[in-house]
């Protein structure tokens, strides 16, 4: 795919698309996941988990004190290193 | 070395080194002026974001909101991270190739715009001034306490320091100068937690102590938290004791509120590269979370440190005697707290004993009348002090307490500076490049940008001398305006065509319905008693005004996709530069215009 930049001007646009909706996919799927573990398991279905304990109290609670802040963390690194990638695969990388 | 001397050295030193990097990192140009030349590292800008990020708020009241009200203020925690994550998905990278200086700039370029801009310049500016006044006292209280000088004295030092280092240095100053304050900081936090979760757990490390077990009583430290808690009366730390609803809005909000403010998105202008923009998102967490990860073992530790020493038999015991508070050096702190006025207790019953407990609380109202109590006899205990205090309570050594001044200093010393740039590159860049003289010369827009920060600064001091009785609300206010207004325009900006008319449509129906929210409930222009309801008993179901950022930012969205599906699509050009904003080829060329 390196060398989707010299193909003409209708594959390119193609390239561009697919591209985008790759990125969209990416950042709807880690959407998915930040939500879940901040508002899911850190609050709304906290109840649910209440049987897991950690530490004196429950997953849900660490999730809210401490584990969203973690796959946060997690999400972006990933999130950076997926599109620097897809970036060099569909040449639209920064030279 | 008595106390005052230890704190003299240790912020003396720490602003010894501010100056020396302002003199070092003076601004020649405007790109080093509004964006450090763009040649920052994208470690060395996470860092700084870090210290412009954490401000007063963070370093001093964080910890203290989470201990009195515990699992329900997980709300500050995720929302003020959770926020990093749209900042570096949806934000951050296509706002560093778009390769301006402004937020307000990429509005009015995609939305071809000069209303939308300026819509987008004064919420900036309105969201920046109230937030800075919040740091400006923050200074002048922490001056006052530890240096012992008034905090009108202590808020002019403050002023001159950031004088030097953000009007000479400009963005490249005031970068350099955050990667020291937050190094400060991070240490004056984490050092005295470190030591407390020591003692309490015998874990080095307060976050993986705070799930640990309290060695006193064998127990783990959030079981015996929440037992003593509740057996004053008051609603079990670890448990949800608020509304759902508006627990999951007031998380959404700071999130969307954080990915919107100004001063944060205009530091990732300042990587060389789009790449360097997500990775630098992700670095920022990393030192956000550093701090944000030890603070829920800072607010429970200290909870169970203050709850333990009014009551040092335990709950079924004896109270603390006044005796007992003046002599023992262990409660020190408590005299020297007294005197500032934001820490009071009173023998409300005589009986030579302070009791600490939920006087609310029907089944201790029981207890109280048998045992002769006459209500909560800690009278006044303000959550802002707790960070402050912790060492003290804690006993540990002076020089941690020279330390954590130095800290909360730096914390506050660095954001009101990211502030003050967001607001005169605001005001030379938009106003008076874009709408004013637009022939204006380089070094004719660096002359005035530098005039806007010494004004700005000027201002912020005046209002941090005499602060308008609402500074406290104000930050919801600034928060409210990000979520409401700048967060959809810029997301609308890059993930969809919306047209001129939905952009300016959307902003300002988000913004009209927020402030309109924020006034019915603190009052109009936060006059007060001007108010129509109150957060206790709110207008929508149970939404407070501080939570109400995300409906405005729904009510924006919805606005401006509806509006632009009724009026004429976008031009060509502006098509074009939207596809462009998507893919990061062509970075380097955006930064030379």
């Amino acid at each position: 795919m390196a060398d989707q930049s010299t193909h003409h001007a209708h594959d390119a646009e193609e390239a561009g698309k697919a591209y985008w909706s790759a990125n969209l996919r990416l950042i709807f799927i880690s959407l998915i996941i930040w939500a879940l573990c901040s508002f899911g398991f850190g609050i709304l279905l906290r109840p649910m988990l209440s049987g897991i304990s950690v530490g004196g109290s429950d997953l849900g609670f660490w999730f809210a004190q401490q584990g969203s802040i973690i796959v946060f963390l997690a999400l972006i690194f990933f999130y950076a290193w997926r599109m620097n990638k897809l970036d060099r695969e569909y040449g639209v990388d920064e030279e | 070395m008595d106390q005052f001397t230890i704190n003299l050295l240790f912020v003396g030193a720490s602003f010894a080194l501010y100056i020396g990097i302002a003199i070092w990192a003076r601004a020649g140009s405007t790109s080093e002026f509004y964006a450090a030349g763009r040649g920052v590292h994208p470690v060395t800008n996470g860092m700084a974001t870090a210290a412009d990020w954490m401000s007063a708020a963070s370093f001093l009241s964080m910890a203290g909101l989470i201990a009195f009200t515990g699992y329900d203020n997980s709300a500050y925690l995720m929302g003020w991270t959770g926020g990093y994550v749209l900042l570096a998905l949806l934000l951050a990278p296509y706002l560093r190739k778009f390769g301006k200086f402004t937020v307000s700039e990429f509005i009015g370029d995609r939305f071809y715009s000069p209303t939308a801009r300026l819509v987008a310049v004064i919420c900036l500016i309105i969201a920046s001034t109230t937030y800075v006044i919040g740091q400006m006292t923050g200074v002048g209280v922490a001056f006052g306490r530890f240096l012992e000088v008034s905090s009108t004295t202590g808020l002019l030092i403050g002023a001159v320091i950031v004088f030097a280092y953000a009007v000479f240095g400009g963005m490249k100053g005031v970068t350099y100068t955050q990667v020291a304050q937050y190094i400060v900081l991070i240490l004056a936090y984490t050092i005295p937690a470190i030591f407390i979760s020591l003692q309490l757990t015998g874990n080095p490390i307060p976050g993986l102590g705070l799930f640990g077990t309290d060695q006193a009583s064998g127990e783990p430290l959030l079981a015996k938290l929440d037992q003593i808690v509740r057996e004053l009366g008051f609603g079990e730390y670890t448990a949800h004791n608020g509304d759902t609803l508006n627990m999951v809005l007031f998380t959404l909000s700071l999130m969307i509120g954080t990915a919107g403010l100004p001063h944060v998105i205009m530091r990732f202008f300042t990587v060389p590269k789009v790449a360097d923009a997500r990775w630098s998102a992700g670095w920022a967490l990393v030192f956000i979370a550093l701090l944000y990860l030890t603070a829920p073992a800072v607010g429970a530790m200290a909870r169970l440190n203050i709850t333990q020493q009014f009551w040092p038999e335990g709950t079924a015991g004896q109270a603390v005697s006044l005796e007992q508070i003046e002599n023992d050096p262990a409660y020190d702190w408590m005299a020297t707290w007294q005197q500032t006025g934001l820490l009071g207790w009173e023998d409300l019953n005589g009986d030579g004993r302070i009791q600490y407990y939920n006087d609310k609380n029907a089944a201790m109202q029981e207890k109280a009348t048998a045992e002769g109590w006459s209500g909560n006899e800690l009278t006044n205990f303000n959550n802002d002090i707790l960070v402050l205090a912790n060492p003290e309570i804690a006993n540990l050594p002076s020089w941690v307490i020279g330390l954590v001044a130095a800290g909360g200093l730096a914390a506050a010393l660095s954001t009101a500076a990211g502030l003050l740039l967001a607001i005169s590159s605001a005001v030379s860049h938009d106003l008076i490049k874009g709408q004013i003289n637009p022939a204006i010369s380089e070094k004719g827009e660096l002359l005035s940008a530098r005039i806007a920060m010494a004004v700005a600064i000027a201002v912020a001091t005046w209002l941090g001398l005499n602060p308008p009785g609402f500074a406290a609300q104000t930050v919801a206010l600034a928060f409210g305006l990000a979520a409401a207004s700048i967060f959809p325009a810029l997301m609308m900006g890059i993930f969809s065509k919306v047209n001129n008319k939905g952009a300016v449509a959307g902003m300002l129906s988000g913004l009209i319905v927020t402030l309109l929210y924020i006034f019915l409930h603190k009052g109009w222009f936060f006059i007060p008693d001007t108010n129509s309801f109150t957060d206790a008993d709110p207008l929508l179901g149970t939404i407070k005004s501080t939570s109400f950022g995300a409906v405005g930012a729904l009510v924006n969205f919805a606005v401006a996709f509806t509006v632009s599906a009724m009026s004429k699509p976008i031009p060509q050009e502006i098509s074009e530069l939207v596809e462009s904003v998507r893919v990061p080829r062509g970075a380097g060329a955006a930064q030379d215009h």
